[in-house]
């Protein structure tokens, strides 16, 4: 059970979802802390859902604020950093250039795919998390080859 | 919210590995503001791993508020750049003046400005995120650094002891575990540190006695007292009895006036630069003191003081800038004194303009090469410009230290602006006599009599003999005249290093080490103004010279950018130089310019750039133990 959450993890890794931050975070964790990780990542999902729809309703406003959008986009970035997720990042960073250049459409599409990228990637780390949990204390951090 | 004093964080397991040992940094109490949730709880995590002790807030003004009321409750201050309620850098530089705690800035934002403005406005230090905890394991350096420009008092001496010992972040916090150990082994060090000066060694066994607060006027009835037995006759005693001041000290004064001393000094020999400097500065920048100038003459005494540049070279930019042969000043400063001064100018923060010494000698008038027209202009009419900058600055940076709140900060008083010539005033005049310049400027000992006042224009009634930084409006003002009517003061013209004499504010995180050569050094560098650095430089460049190794020192401390921003709105400039060279010589100065002027710091920090042993530090570093003596 254990080896197939390692596994699992492996591929986020693999695929790009996740980054060394992440790896970070599980070093953080300890039998003090056993569900660090979840927590956080619950706490992000969370609060990125928040920071989504205010880009959201920003968008739908249809007057673009490239600076308020970008104000936005410039936190949610930084919350994705800071649990490595690596592929919402990358959307963050190419939404944050198109509001640079006034690029509204370019806006869009980026946020399109950024919420695509967000809603993956929440997906697979429930599914990590929950098997992870029912495989009871696994080792923690180990960094991906 | 303070955590009880334990030594160790939530886990156990031993703080850096010592057991019996000093358990530091262990135990390090870390305020960490984000208005990211996520990273709040990550760092948050993160920093107890490191055993510190952490609190959590997600909003700039709540932090702020928190800082406030426990005053010594916090070593360390880690904040976001980006948040709602407030800039993080207006944090960074409110907590760099009242609190004068090394502050650390973070942000996903790795662009070169921004880190820029980090620096600038003060800030110990700045991570890109993602934050890993291996850049969190070693924060802790920046509060013994801090500590330990405070306390330095010869640059040689170093307080090579102190880096092992942290001190709390405040002498007088409570006792936590660490912080007895902690403070047991500052304590120590101080007493070797101090024991140069001889005189009387304080018990260092004894916890920190209260810390005296030079106050304006305290530091103006010493100042009195001292230019009344003559500066080189003074004793402490005399000075205790002239100055009939219930519950001081006989030591209080002596470490007082060994800092006094080595701020003259210093005056002395910056002074000249300053004048250059603040030419080239002033001229060649606006009232916005860009960055870029001060960088300039930064780099210059930056090169400067680091390397000891020769101060000829900084001069000759300067007077090149300034179109003014500099002249080393003051004829009257022995040379100690001049480079004390130099040393002190740039870091004061005053920075701006360096003080012409009111009256009398000309000599460096920092500003004298330096139009002075165009001081006043800068002042008057620019300078408003540049006051308001350094306000701005100041108040964006961080709010001086309480003291120095009517300096160049935000300072409400009329003159914003004033406030900053004022502190250049101070310098510059209060050279010899140095108390005066109340402008929150520490002003460097009034020794640099030629120290021109630059800031003639504003002529405010600076105090005379209060130690820059006058809190008060009016002293800010009188920043101003005493650079104008005292006789030159050391070019403290700049900023004057924070003295906080004034210590209007509380002065908590005081130790007032800290004003002694971060204020100096610090306060020029927080400002961009470039007027301050102008002046600075010239102090600066005289420093340097003599004062070199003291720069270093200084300069750690000095850089506060954020205090000089307050410090001096003109101050900046001169900071900014004095920043420069002490980046240069010294990693930045974590403190963020101790706008908390107190003078005992400024003294020491004058001290210790002379390699002067200070007197008596008691204090641990707060220098005095009287806390707020009333005067």
């Amino acid at each position: 059970m254990q080896r197939q959450v390692a596994l699992i993890k492996q591929s986020l890794f693999d695929q790009g979802y996740l980054d060394e931050q992440f790896v970070e975070l599980e070093e953080l964790q300890d039998d003090a802390n056993p569900n660090f990780v979840e927590e956080v990542a619950t706490l992000y999902f969370k609060d990125s859902a928040r920071l989504i729809s205010n880009i959201e309703q920003a968008l739908e406003r249809g007057s673009f604020d490239f600076n308020r959008l970008d104000n936005y986009m410039h936190q949610f970035k930084g919350s994705s950093t800071s649990i490595g997720a690596s592929k919402v990042k990358t959307e963050c960073t190419m939404f944050r250039e198109y509001c640079r250049v006034g690029n509204a459409e370019g806006c869009l599409r980026t946020f399109k795919q950024l919420k695509k990228e967000h809603a993956t990637l929440r997906k697979k780390l429930e599914q990590y998390f929950q098997l992870a949990r029912q495989a009871g204390p696994k080792e923690t951090a180990r960094r991906p080859k | 919210m303070l955590n009880p004093g334990q030594g160790r964080g939530p886990d156990s397991g031993v703080a850096g590995g010592s057991s019996n040992s000093d358990p530091f940094p262990a135990g390090l109490r870390v305020l960490v503001v984000d208005d990211d949730p996520t990273c709040l709880m990550i760092l948050e995590r993160m920093l107890r791993t490191c055993l510190y002790r952490v609190t959590k807030c997600n909003r700039a003004e709540i932090a702020l508020s928190l800082l406030r009321k426990n005053k010594n409750g916090f070593d360390i201050v880690i904040s976001d750049v980006h948040m709602p309620d407030m800039d993080g850098f207006k944090l960074l530089e409110h907590v760099g003046l009242e609190m004068d705690l090394p502050v650390i800035m973070m942000s996903a934002d790795d662009s070169k400005s921004v880190v820029l403005k980090g620096v600038t406005h003060g800030a110990v230090d700045y991570l890109i995120k993602p934050v890993r905890i291996e850049a969190l394991k070693n924060i802790w350096q920046h509060v013994v650094r801090k500590k330990r420009n405070e306390w330095n008092v010869s640059e040689h001496s170093g307080s090579v002891e102190e880096t092992g010992q942290r001190e709390d972040g405040d002498n007088n916090s409570s006792s936590a575990n660490n912080e007895g150990s902690w403070r047991s082994s500052r304590k120590r060090k101080e007493e070797e540190v101090d024991e140069q000066g001889g005189d009387d060694k304080e018990d260092t066994s004894s916890l920190k006695k209260p810390r005296v607060v030079w106050s304006v006027e305290l530091h103006q009835q010493f100042v009195a007292a001292v230019n009344q037995l003559g500066v080189d006759k003074a004793v402490p005693k005399k000075i205790l009895e002239m100055m009939n001041v219930p519950g001081l000290t006989r030591e209080n004064v002596a470490s007082h006036l060994q800092k006094y001393r080595i701020y003259l000094r210093r005056l002395g020999g910056v002074s000249q630069h300053q004048g250059n400097m603040n030419h080239s500065f002033m001229t060649g920048q606006d009232p916005s003191f860009g960055p870029l100038s001060t960088l300039n003459g930064f780099d210059l005494q930056a090169l400067a003081a680091a390397g000891q540049l020769p101060a000829q070279s900084l001069a000759q930019l300067q007077a090149a800038g300034l179109a003014r042969p500099p002249s080393l000043s003051k004829p009257g400063m022995s040379v100690d004194q001049r480079s004390i001064f130099s040393f002190e100018n740039p870091k004061i923060r005053h920075g701006q303009m360096m003080n012409s010494g009111g009256g009398g000698n000309k000599q460096m008038n920092l500003l004298h090469g330096v139009p002075m027209g165009m001081e006043p202009r800068q002042f008057a009419g620019g300078g408003q410009m540049r006051v308001q900058q350094q306000q701005q600055q100041l108040s964006g940076g961080r709010a001086v230290g309480q003291n120095v709140q009517s300096s160049g900060m935000m300072m409400p008083v009329g003159g914003g602006p004033s406030m900053l010539q004022q502190q250049q005033v101070m310098l510059s005049s209060s050279v010899p006599r140095r108390s005066e310049t109340s402008s929150g400027s520490r002003v460097l000992p009034a020794a640099a009599t030629t120290q021109s006042v630059v800031f003639n224009n504003f002529s405010s009634e600076l105090p005379r003999n209060s130690f820059p930084l006058a809190n008060a409006p009016g002293i800010s003002v009188s920043y101003q005249e005493e650079v104008n009517s005292s006789d030159a003061k050391g070019g403290a013209g700049f900023g004057n290093p924070s003295y906080d004499i004034f210590n209007d504010y509380p002065q908590q995180y005081n130790n007032n080490n800290d004003w002694d050569l971060q204020n100096i050094g610090m306060v020029f560098n927080s400002h961009q103004d470039t007027t301050a650095s102008a002046a600075f430089s010239s102090s600066s460049s005289t420093q340097r010279t003599r004062a070199e190794h003291v720069q270093n020192h200084h300069q750690q401390q000095q850089f506060p950018s954020q205090s000089l921003n307050h410090m001096n709105g003109g101050g900046s400039v001169r900071v900014k130089s004095e920043r420069v060279a002490e980046t240069v010589t010294c990693p930045p100065a974590t403190t963020l310019f101790q706008e908390q002027y107190n003078q005992e710091d400024l003294m020491s920090a004058l001290l210790k750039q002379e390699g002067l042993p200070l007197v008596d530090n008691e204090f641990d570093f707060d220098g005095y133990s009287l806390d707020n003596i009333p005067v």
